[in-house]
């Protein structure tokens, strides 16, 4: 192949930018969506504790309960539920989406396939909160 | 037998889809309630002696145990995907799966001995 | 209403340049033009030297692809309007190696989609004596996975396909998926064996651009999404019926 090495083609390979995702809004939505998985993470941690410090009895819990009350573990969790609530809905806007396809074997609306899941989603959250507020 | 059926993918796909449908079901209405409405005094803390009553029923325990265990898993496939595409760290691949899979392990492992092993 | 408008162009001449650099043309700014009139305007009438591909002006042989204000567009069908009173970038489609200015090399584009196989395969001896039976549902299985032209957008629109050169990518898979779901093909196993390997359905991160960015709506995410179902359905049968199933 490399007889006539002038006439080999030099193309030009384009490098991504290091800084991709803010190129575009949707690139930038997608990195948040995908940040999401770090407040996962941590509010899972948080349970965690949580469960350890009842175990652990009366004391320790309280000082789980004011340890939840700092300024700053309020606003990362406020910042954490905005992103929880990101990731449901960029969730149940895909996932439905895929499944019913999968099962049904043809195009569905996406509304058809995602509404049915804000409705349970919106049950799901009523009971877990009437559990922890102890009404059941 | 083919490549696609021996690879480890589809489970780690399916811990990560498993975990995303818990997250995005239970964990807004978890950090709603804990995180925010109870310390800001929105809503009354039903407190330690309701709530260890809660936590002592079998069924709650075994939400508990899917819901961290899950989710651990869809934030550490996640995380490591975020880290390696969005923070280009592809390169790191290995030590980053180490380190996400492996941290979603040891969440397992203390969801198992806080839910199970601990009265 | 501005007459005219300011078109920068990427340039980019393989014997004299290593990197692209863009010029400004100033062009008519007509109600009618779309952003290839414009492009074939400074080739006609002000610098005949610009290279770029296009065929059929009517969004169909998929050649005229170019990221337009960062977006890929078929430029056929992109209004030059829509970007007044300008400047309007045009380069060439992202994450391609550049042969000259707007022209990108699809060898390696190509060579994914034969990968997959996008034909109807038959295993058996079957000889049509007559036109294959297929029921309106059974083409409505597949059908809107059938209109891909091949214009590559979705890879230019794919981080992945950028970040890793041998993601398998939107079209090659969306492809796969369409001749998987067409009842005459008998070959789904391979495709399937082919598109979950890591290079090919595990890349995908679903941003999802894919979809947006395609002229012809195919949803090659969604495609990626149900071969990573049928991929892990096919896990779990193979992990509960290990010889089971072939
Ligand atoms: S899937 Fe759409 S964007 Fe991608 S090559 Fe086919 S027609 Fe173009
Ligand atoms: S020139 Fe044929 S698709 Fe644009």
């Amino acid at each position: 192949m490399p007889q006539y090495p002038q006439y080999q083609l030099k193309a030009y390979r384009p490098r991504m930018s290091a800084y991709w995702y803010l190129d575009q809004w949707h690139y930038l939505r997608y990195a948040l969506r995908e940040s999401s998985s770090f407040f996962v993470a941590w509010f899972c941690v948080v349970t965690l504790v949580q469960i350890a410090a009842l175990s652990a009895g009366p004391t320790h819990y309280a000082h789980f309960q004011a340890l939840m009350k700092y300024p700053a573990m309020i606003v990362i969790n406020v910042v954490a539920l905005g992103f929880f609530l990101l990731h449901a809905f960029t969730w149940f806007n895909l996932v439905p989406r895929v499944v019913v396809r999968q099962v049904l074997g043809k195009p569905t609306p996406n509304i058809l396939s995602s509404a049915p899941n804000f409705m349970v989603w919106f049950g799901a959250s009523v009971i877990v909160a009437l559990f922890i507020l102890g009404v059941f | 037998m083919s490549s696609a059926k021996r690879s480890n993918e589809p489970i780690v796909w399916f811990l990560f889809g498993t975990g995303g449908f818990f997250a995005a079901y239970f964990l807004p209405i978890h950090v709603l309630l804990y995180g925010i409405a109870f310390p800001l005094g929105l809503l009354h803390d039903p407190g330690y002696a309701t709530t260890l009553a809660l936590l002592e029923h079998p069924l709650v325990r075994l939400y508990l145990f899917a819901l961290l265990t899950f989710c651990f898993f869809h934030a550490a496939h996640r995380m490591r995907l975020t880290l390696s595409d969005v923070l280009n760290m592809r390169h790191l691949n290995t030590i980053l799966a180490f380190l996400c899979y492996g941290g979603a392990i040891a969440g397992t492992i203390c969801a198992i001995w806080l839910l199970a092993v601990v009265p | 209403m501005p007459e005219t408008i300011i078109l920068e162009v990427e340039r980019f001449h393989p014997e004299r340049d290593t990197e692209p650099s863009y010029q400004s043309f100033e062009v008519p700014l007509r109600a009618d033009w779309m952003v290839l009139d414009a492009l074939n305007h400074i080739k006609d009438q002000l610098d005949g030297t610009l290279a770029f591909r296009w065929s059929c002006r009517m969004g169909i042989c998929g050649s005229c692809g170019m990221t337009v204000n960062g977006v890929p567009k078929l430029t056929c069908e992109t209004m030059l309007m829509d970007y007044a009173p300008g400047p309007v970038r045009v380069g060439p489609l992202a994450h391609f190696p550049v042969i000259k200015d707007l022209v990108v090399e699809l060898d390696d584009f190509l060579a994914k989609l034969q990968k997959v196989r996008p034909w109807i395969v038959r295993k058996d001896d079957y000889q049509p004596k007559r036109e294959f039976i297929q029921s309106p549902a059974q083409l409505e299985a597949f059908h809107q996975f059938s209109l891909c032209i091949n214009c590559t957008l979705c890879y230019a629109a794919c981080p992945v396909s950028g970040l890793d050169a041998n993601f398998l990518g939107p079209a090659a898979i969306a492809l796969a998926h369409r001749y998987n779901l067409d009842s005459r093909d008998q070959a789904s196993d391979d495709r399937l064996d082919i598109v979950s390997q890591h290079e090919g359905i595990w890349d995908c991160t679903v941003v999802g651009e894919c979809t947006t960015v395609c002229p012809k709506g195919v949803d090659p995410s969604l495609a990626i999404q149900q071969f990573k179902l049928t991929a892990t359905q096919e896990w779990f049968k193979s992990f509960l019926m290990p010889r089971g199933k072939n």
